[in-house]
């Protein structure tokens, strides 16, 4: 048996703060069966120039560590054949990389679609036609299956993907999501900048969620380099991501109930929602908070003026809100929608190691402020609302909760503001570090490796969606095909933060 | 649901005044002579995110909400192309999505205007130079307007807008 504290024990890791060891293929192998036993949750797994790493949590203990496969032959182990979430991972390694995971349960591409005229263009790269190429769905059999093709293009304001639905009637007996539409290249667009560059497009893999990614971003580099930064930074950094969360929760709390039918929450909580927006631009000077968050501390100090303006919002926030959770929670209708739609097994929420609401709806309580404590959270108190329920209106509730909570800890954070500089700067030169952050939908993974010149070699951040998009396919089985938006919206996964 | 819904009639709107006429009579001149022909009163927007990293989505979004309430200015998003007179593209235009778009901007009836929103529609912003994407949306189909900002506000959004209709009126 192989577990974190045998590859704590190996020294000689220049990664920080957790370690990162190279195993061999029977280490590797071991680690697998580990997960596979539910003992460690995958936490990442990316390639690298002839090398694999995969990042293992050890939910028990709240450690983390990196264990990093040499592939000199082109190919690794499949995770994916013991550990089924990790096979969209190894797919996206073998397109970008072209790294062969052997064994593989499915051999099918992911993000590579055929049109970028280049195939492994993180590896050994080749020239292609660009001219695109076919993709099977899965088969599904039976008399009176019928198949609904959506999308890449959405009726909505709304990412592209593929989903195609296996219907018996109106009941979905079958998803299977394709996405990759919106792959940009992003980590290859990283390498080679410097830090304060790769920021910047580190915040832009989910728009949404910029302040965790930036933040995420940010805790590697400075662990990578062993700079620490000054608390009044923690603080604003810790305000940005609670004004990112609150903003996004009333947004997705509007958006679910207007997929019900409910367009009254919409409304209302549109205007919240654009209430923090607005306190949020006059704190930092962006409404979605980008480019604030910098290696070595924050790029915007808060005036006095600006800490008025978010109380305020606060307190209309506090002042409008009860008055639509008691609609939520009164109104028959809306409950008819969301209660008991769209469940999601507790047992798949462990195995997949799924986080934020998806998770914490489903009875795993991981908060990445509350396992693996960072600042400005290791000194707060909040509290990390869990149901079991897993459904619709299970996921409507931990996003509440969580509202209330990101209030209070913003008047905390406001109260407590540590005077004094809010950047450093960051001295150049390698190192790797590793850093975990909750973002509003879940734990945003980053691992960054610095070469000798300071500037980025190579950077991967996983997105909390990589866990929950699998689930959403088990979550509409059975469900009929109207209630898909709804589910869907539920989860409200990143297709940016996934497609890379 | 009553008292909510009665506040909502007893207080004062929430909606602003919308942008100042200078900005919107600016943007209006850019716009190709093309462009000028009869859009009437209204416009049907036909949103398709080409790539983008769901920022400009968010901002879209927000146009709806009760101060910038968009419909008032006849303003509104349909479902699908084919209702469409105005297709707004976001993103660099992953090469993922390129057919996807064109195949959007076929299926949309002539006469048709592209507005590129945000700098990655206009040249692929922070994208431009990957392998996976065409550095915007004019490389794709013909751009009639673009409205920069990364992303753009709901107020930057709303200018280039009406300045389409504007356009479309004189
Ligand atoms: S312009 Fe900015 S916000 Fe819009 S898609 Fe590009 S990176 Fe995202």
């Amino acid at each position: 048996m192989v577990n974190l504290s045998d590859l704590f024990a190996r020294n000689g890791s220049a990664c920080r703060p957790w370690p990162r060891v190279s195993v061999n293929e029977a280490e590797w192998s071991a680690l697998c069966a580990e997960l596979a036993a539910g003992r460690l949750t995958l936490s990442a797994l990316f390639g690298d120039s002839a090398t694999v790493h995969m990042a293992l949590l050890d939910e028990a203990t709240g450690r983390l560590a990196l264990a990093s496969l040499p592939c000199p032959a082109g190919a690794f182990p499949s995770v994916a054949r013991h550990h089924p979430p990790a096979a969209r991972l190894e797919r996206t390694i073998r397109d970008l990389f072209g790294l062969t995971p052997v064994g593989a349960p499915d051999d099918r591409p992911w993000l590579d679609h055929a049109r970028w005229g280049v195939r492994a263009p993180l590896g050994a790269a080749s020239p292609d036609a660009g001219a695109g190429a076919a993709y099977t769905v899965l088969p599904v059999e039976g008399e009176g299956v019928h198949q609904i093709p959506v999308g890449p293009v959405h009726a909505g304001i709304i990412e592209p993907g593929h989903f195609r639905f296996s219907a018996y009637g109106e009941t979905v007996v079958r998803l299977e999501e394709r996405l990759g539409y919106v792959h940009k290249g992003t980590e290859g667009l990283m390498a080679g900048r410097t830090p304060e560059e790769a920021a910047r497009i580190a915040g832009r893999h989910s728009g949404d969620a910029t302040v965790a990614y930036a933040l995420a971003f940010c805790r590697a580099v400075e662990a990578a380099r062993g700079v620490a930064i000054p608390e009044r930074a923690h603080a604003l950094r810790g305000l940005m991501a609670e004004l990112e969360r609150l903003a996004n929760h009333l947004g997705d709390i509007g958006a679910i109930c207007n997929d019900a039918a409910f367009a009254l929450m919409l409304a209302h909580c549109g205007v919240l929602r654009e209430r923090v927006l607005r306190a949020s631009a006059r704190a930092f000077g962006h409404r979605l908070m980008m480019d604030r968050v910098v290696p070595g501390g924050v790029a915007q100090d808060i005036t006095a003026e600006a800490i008025t303006g978010v109380k305020a919002m606060v307190a209309e926030v506090r002042r409008a809100f009860p008055a639509l959770v008691r609609l939520y929670d009164e109104t028959a209708s809306l409950q008819d929608r969301t209660v008991g739609t769209g469940f999601t097994k507790p047992e798949y929420v462990r195995q997949f190691g799924a986080g934020g609401f998806v998770g914490r709806a489903s009875g795993r309580p991981f908060d990445a402020r509350r396992a693996l404590p960072y600042p400005p959270y290791d000194r707060l108190p909040f509290e990390v609302p869990v149901r079991t329920d897993g459904d619709v209106n299970a996921r409507v509730w931990v996003r509440i909760r969580e509202v209330e909570e990101s209030l209070g800890l913003i008047i905390r954070l406001l109260d407590t503001l540590p005077k004094g500089d809010i950047l450093v700067p960051v001295p150049a030169g390698g190192g790797e570090g590793v850093a975990l952050v909750e973002s509003f939908r879940g734990d945003v993974f980053a691992f960054v490796a610095l070469a000798a010149d300071g500037r980025v070699r190579r950077a991967h951040l996983r997105d909390p969606s990589w866990f929950q998009w699998p689930l959403l396919e088990t979550a509409i089985e059975g469900n009929i095909v109207a209630d898909f938006p709804l589910c869907n919206k539920s989860f409200n996964c990143s297709y940016s933060g996934v497609d890379l | 649901m009553r008292k909510l819904l009665l506040q909502g009639l007893l207080k004062a709107p929430l909606t602003e005044k919308g942008p100042d006429d200078a900005a919107v009579e600016a943007l209006a001149r850019e716009l190709d002579a093309a462009a000028r022909a009869r859009l009437g009163r209204s416009l049907s927007i036909r949103e398709v995110d080409a790539g983008s990293c769901n920022g400009c989505e968010l901002e879209i979004h927000a146009l709806g909400n009760a101060f910038y309430d968009l419909d008032r200015f006849g303003i509104r998003f349909v479902a699908s192309p084919r209702h469409a007179d105005v297709l707004l593209v976001t993103g660099p235009v992953a090469k993922n999505m390129a057919e996807a778009l064109k195949r959007t901007y076929d299926a949309t009836p002539s006469p048709k205007w592209v507005v590129a929103a945000g700098d990655c529609a206009i040249n692929g912003g922070l994208f431009a130079g990957s392998y996976a994407v065409t550095d915007g949306a004019a490389a794709v189909i013909p751009v009639d307007l673009k409205i920069p900002g990364c992303p753009p506000t709901p107020v930057d959004l709303l200018t280039g807008l009406l300045a389409l209709l504007r356009a479309g009126k004189a």
